[in-house]
């Protein structure tokens, strides 16, 4: 294609081509000005206004909301849950991302729809399945009452409905990275006589080590701040089954905005240490392609 | 494609293994029940469920605020994706991480702050109101936080597609005459108009399910401001189960078609590309 601009005259040429694959400045400036201010209002907006509202009554006002003993008990119970649901999907992830990754089966591409089933699925949907399942007309309900054994509107119904919504995280995030490293390495360890977990440990892992990493801080971010699931579930039991997010709810409701929104700048603190770390996460996985040449630079994900 | 009978390397049986163990236990049983409770009701009980007026209604408001919703984004999802592969100017790495904010703030936080802000008094509702338009606590709420849900979707699919576009087609358009806009949509739609499609239902298909971010902005109306999520919540609180399931059901078919043709469209994509 170069060749094109070289049969022009020399002196036309490049300003000519510069229009045409690229816009006026002026166009550019009205343009760029544009997704300046749409991002601006939608996402910088609300940002800012967390914080300004979680200081409107003071910082000894902020200081008493997150200090609170409901505060401290929902952030309790939201530190419990997901300390449950983040390691059970590592579990999963790791395990579902080795053998689509790494062997060929049939029935192999509906296993992947079948991991990202719960995407799909609406988060008042995934609290309300187990409700049917584990609730007092649910079909285990019966059984539970007998045995005195509380499932919903408790904790392990919360940590349950946690755990579906957060299931595909990790998994999504290892199979295309492992799909696309192959298992040349790891074949080769195997040939050289090492033992099936040696060569997870000493080759696998060093390789998907920072797309294992921001699954897992996606996965925690999500499983800390879901709210719609474990919202059905929840019996709304201030101090006792409470999350960070549902708190917020209940000062927002009762017009207590001040307290609400100093609870929610935390979760705000949480988003964005997660953004940060991801973005940190992508620059390290771009040093890591670039060093080893002949791996191919991971493609871009959606984080759904 | 790598044609593989036997491979070498060990765990095959214990990770599927796992992996369908936990999937068959923790997914399907619990979204079997749905289906299974469902068929409780027969036909005509389910229909009439279905197409009672407030359920009707609530589709209405749910389907339509997203599809509005999902139209916005591809617009200005657009426009950020290329401003951001495209342009070059201060800040640009932190806004395009901050892309990603939707995915990783709470729903509930960001609930409350975008009723704040659209309220009759808020920042920006208060120069909304002398106009005569009312955001929070109404329609238009709903589509308002619905956009904040979606935007990292279209952004994040259409970006890649964007980066990967060579200059030189581009180039190769304008030294044969065409115009900055004729290239455009001649040569870059095209290219990008499969993951800009793929973005919209990816945005659709989010924004149907949302709860969190809504519950607080929609009014929460009967018939004009209620969401389908909050009326199935409505629904089993009543201990209508049987009608609380028979509305997931909808929703649920409508989600897995949904998707399906993401699927599809992505398989398609990957097709042209590789082509």
């Amino acid at each position: 294609m170069a060749t094109i601009a070289i049969t022009r005259p020399a002196g036309a040429a490049p300003p000519a081509i510069r229009r045409a694959t690229g816009e006026s400045p002026a166009v550019r400036r009205v343009l760029t000005g544009l997704a300046l201010a749409f991002l601006g209002l939608t996402l910088v907006l609300p940002l800012v206004l967390v914080l300004h509202e979680a200081l409107a009554k003071g910082f000894a006002a902020y200081l008493a909301a997150i200090r609170e003993p409901d505060a401290l008990s929902a952030a309790r119970l939201t530190l419990l849950i997901a300390g449950v649901a983040v390691p059970v999907n590592l579990v999963f992830g790791v395990a579902a991302a080795w053998c689509i990754a790494k062997f060929e089966f049939r029935g192999k591409s509906l296993l992947i729809t079948l991991i990202d089933l719960p995407f799909a699925v609406s988060p008042v949907i995934s609290g309300m399945i187990f409700v049917l399942l584990f609730g007092a007309h649910g079909w285990f309900g019966a059984w539970l009452a007998d045995h005195d054994v509380r499932i919903v509107f408790a904790v392990p119904g919360m940590v349950l409905a946690t755990t579906f919504v957060t299931s595909p995280l990790i998994a999504r995030e290892l199979i295309p990275l492992m799909q696309e490293q192959g298992s040349d390495q790891e074949e080769a360890a195997i040939v050289l006589g090492a033992r099936g977990w040696q060569t997870f440990w000493r080759v696998t892992l060093p390789n998907i080590k920072w797309g294992l990493l921001y699954g897992l801080i996606l996965c925690n971010a999500r499983a800390m701040g879901e709210f719609g699931a474990v919202s059905v579930v929840s019996g709304h039991i201030r101090g006792e089954t409470n999350t960070l997010p549902l708190h917020v709810e209940i000062l927002y409701n009762e017009y207590s905005f001040a307290a609400s929104f100093a609870v929610a700048s935390l979760l705000t603190l949480l988003a964005l240490v997660t953004l940060a770390l991801k973005t940190a996460v992508e620059w390290q996985q771009r040093r890591q392609a670039l060093e080893g040449a002949e791996t191919s630079v991971p493609t871009e994900r959606i984080a759904a | 494609m790598r044609h593989k009978s036997r491979s070498v390397l060990p765990g095959f049986g214990v990770s599927l293994g796992i992996t369908c163990t936990y999937l068959s236990l923790m997914v399907l049983l619990p979204l079997a029940t749905v289906f299974t409770r469902s068929a409780e009701l027969s036909w005509p009980e389910f229909w009439s469920t279905v197409t009672s007026p407030r359920v009707v209604a609530s589709f209405r408001v749910t389907f339509g605020a997203s599809l509005a919703a999902a139209l916005v984004n591809s617009v200005f999802g657009f426009l950020v994706a290329w401003v951001l592969v495209r342009y070059r100017f201060a800040g640009r790495r932190v806004l395009d991480a901050m892309v990603d904010l939707p995915f990783a703030l709470p729903t509930a936080v960001a609930g409350i702050a975008l009723t704040t802000l659209y309220a009759a008094n808020g920042w920006v509702g208060k120069y909304l109101q002398p106009l005569g338009i009312k955001v929070s606590y109404t329609w238009l709420g709903i589509t308002v936080a619905l956009i904040f849900i979606g935007l990292p979707f279209v952004v994040r699919t259409v970006q890649p597609v964007l980066d990967d576009l060579e200059l030189e087609v581009e180039e190769a358009a304008a030294s044969l005459g065409a115009r900055r806009w004729q290239t455009f949509t001649r040569v870059v739609l095209p290219s990008v108009a499969p993951a800009l499609l793929t973005g919209f239902a990816l945005a659709f298909a989010r924004a149907i399910g949302e709860y969190g971010s809504v519950v607080f902005i929609a009014g929460n109306m009967p018939m004009r401001t209620e969401i389908v999520p909050l009326l199935i919540i409505t629904k089993l609180e009543q201990y209508d189960y049987a009608g609380a399931t028979a509305v997931a059901v909808v929703m649920l078919v409508a989600s897995f078609s949904l998707l399906l043709t993401i699927n599809l469209l992505q398989r398609a994509a990957r097709r042209r590309v590789e082509a």
